[in-house]
């Protein structure tokens, strides 16, 4: 399953997906969670049963601002999370 | 002074925005003779609905507004259809809560995402066919991608702001003073088809709204806009996850036909009509899930 967390607003677009397909057997050792200075992804069981990770819901509405240390233009040449996750589950819209 | 000039009186407040509230019984069939009666129960951000299912199939809802306490809410929803058939909690052997007050359900076995639940309820609703879901909930709205057995593949919710969703419907209705049931029909009662509001907060789109009829629009004229702004809105959702016929609509909103025809012009496709109503979606699947689940137990 593709699950996009986040939100669209006047400013712009601020997804992250996760491919959850990918978390059922993660070869990462789960290295989102540790990666993401902010803490934001955790590990939950969805509907489905399976283990997944997930973006924690109270930085869904604020990504924008959340993420923004991560960024190009806070000297990152890759995102953190993105990096971590060697099977390429995670995504970032903008 | 008149002496006999009395208080001016206020007028009575009519409360524009509030939609019809439903209970259902499927009166042909008995629940004492099944095997397996299951309950799904969706407290929403605006609306909370109650479905019982008897042996896998519909057999009663009760769709009402949400109160400001949760638990309240779900045992009202749940007592108003056990009310109209006889039937008391305890003849109830799985219950599943989902939506937005899910965790407060006191009497639910399991708690399910809202996702989860409207794209099984969508696949009960029309069929394995269904591939895309849109849930236009109270206070937020969903894209969901499906397969033939309505398990969730993709999914994308916006849940930022009220705009383009029924909380943004029901403050134009008030505004506008014309009962939400008919703003849809309304929205065609235009000569030419005006641009949608530019405000995606619902706040801002209030205020332009009240410019637009400052300006000399009608109110058909705003409403249109107002429909058409949402349309957009949500469409750009839907095209994030991409979409695939069959189309389904759930929630409140796809009673509103000035949103739905919008929706698919914009989108080129035909959303698919539903033989239940469509609030229910979410109760629904997870009645359905507590079938799944009760079934397994029962094993």
């Amino acid at each position: 399953m593709i699950a996009n967390y986040g939100y669209k607003d006047g400013s712009g677009e601020y997804y992250i997906s996760i491919d959850t397909d990918q978390c059922i057997s993660c070869s990462a050792a789960r290295a989102c969670l540790t990666a993401c200075p902010q803490r934001m992804f955790e590990i939950i069981s969805d509907d489905y049963d399976d283990e997944v990770a997930r973006i924690r819901q109270a930085n869904c509405r604020t990504l924008a601002y959340d993420c923004v240390e991560c960024k190009p233009a806070a000297g990152y040449g890759s995102l953190p999370c993105v990096a971590a996750c060697t099977p390429g589950a995670v995504k970032h819209s903008w | 002074m008149n002496a006999d000039m009395t208080a001016p009186t206020i007028p009575e407040k009519r409360e524009f925005w509030r939609w019809q509230e439903n209970v259902w019984v499927d009166e042909s069939r008995d629940w004492k003779s099944a095997g397996i009666v299951t309950c799904g129960i969706d407290v929403g951000s605006v609306s909370s609905q109650a479905v019982l299912m008897v042996d896998g199939e519909l057999y009663g809802f009760n769709s009402m507004r949400t109160g400001n306490n949760s638990p309240d809410s779900a045992t009202h929803a749940l007592a108003g259809v056990m009310e109209k058939c006889g039937m008391k909690l305890e003849d109830i052997h799985y219950v599943v809560g989902t939506g937005y007050g899910r965790v407060n359900v006191p009497f639910a076995h399991r708690a399910l995402t809202e996702i989860a639940c409207h794209a099984r309820g969508a696949n009960y609703m029309g069929g394995s066919s269904v591939r895309t879901i849109l849930d236009m909930g109270g206070q937020d709205c969903k894209a969901i991608r499906c397969d033939e057995r309505g398990k969730v593949t993709r999914f994308l919710m916006n849940d930022k702001c009220a705009a383009g969703t029924g909380r943004g419907m029901e403050v134009i209705a008030d505004l506008m003073q014309i009962p939400i049931a008919e703003l849809g029909p309304r929205s065609f009662d235009v000569d030419v088809e005006p641009a949608a509001v530019s405000s995606v907060c619902v706040v801002f789109a209030k205020s332009e709204a009240l410019g637009l009829l400052k300006a000399g629009y009608t109110k058909n004229k705003v409403i249109a806009a107002y429909c058409q702004a949402m349309a957009e809105r949500v469409v750009s959702l839907l095209e994030r996850v991409g979409v695939e016929e069959d189309f389904f609509i759930t929630g409140g909103i796809a009673k509103n036909p000035g949103i739905v025809r919008r929706i698919e012009k914009l989108l080129g496709i035909k959303a698919m009509e539903s033989r239940v109503d469509s609030q229910i979606a979410g109760a629904l699947g997870a009645a359905l899930f507590a079938y799944t689940l009760m079934s397994k137990k029962a094993a």
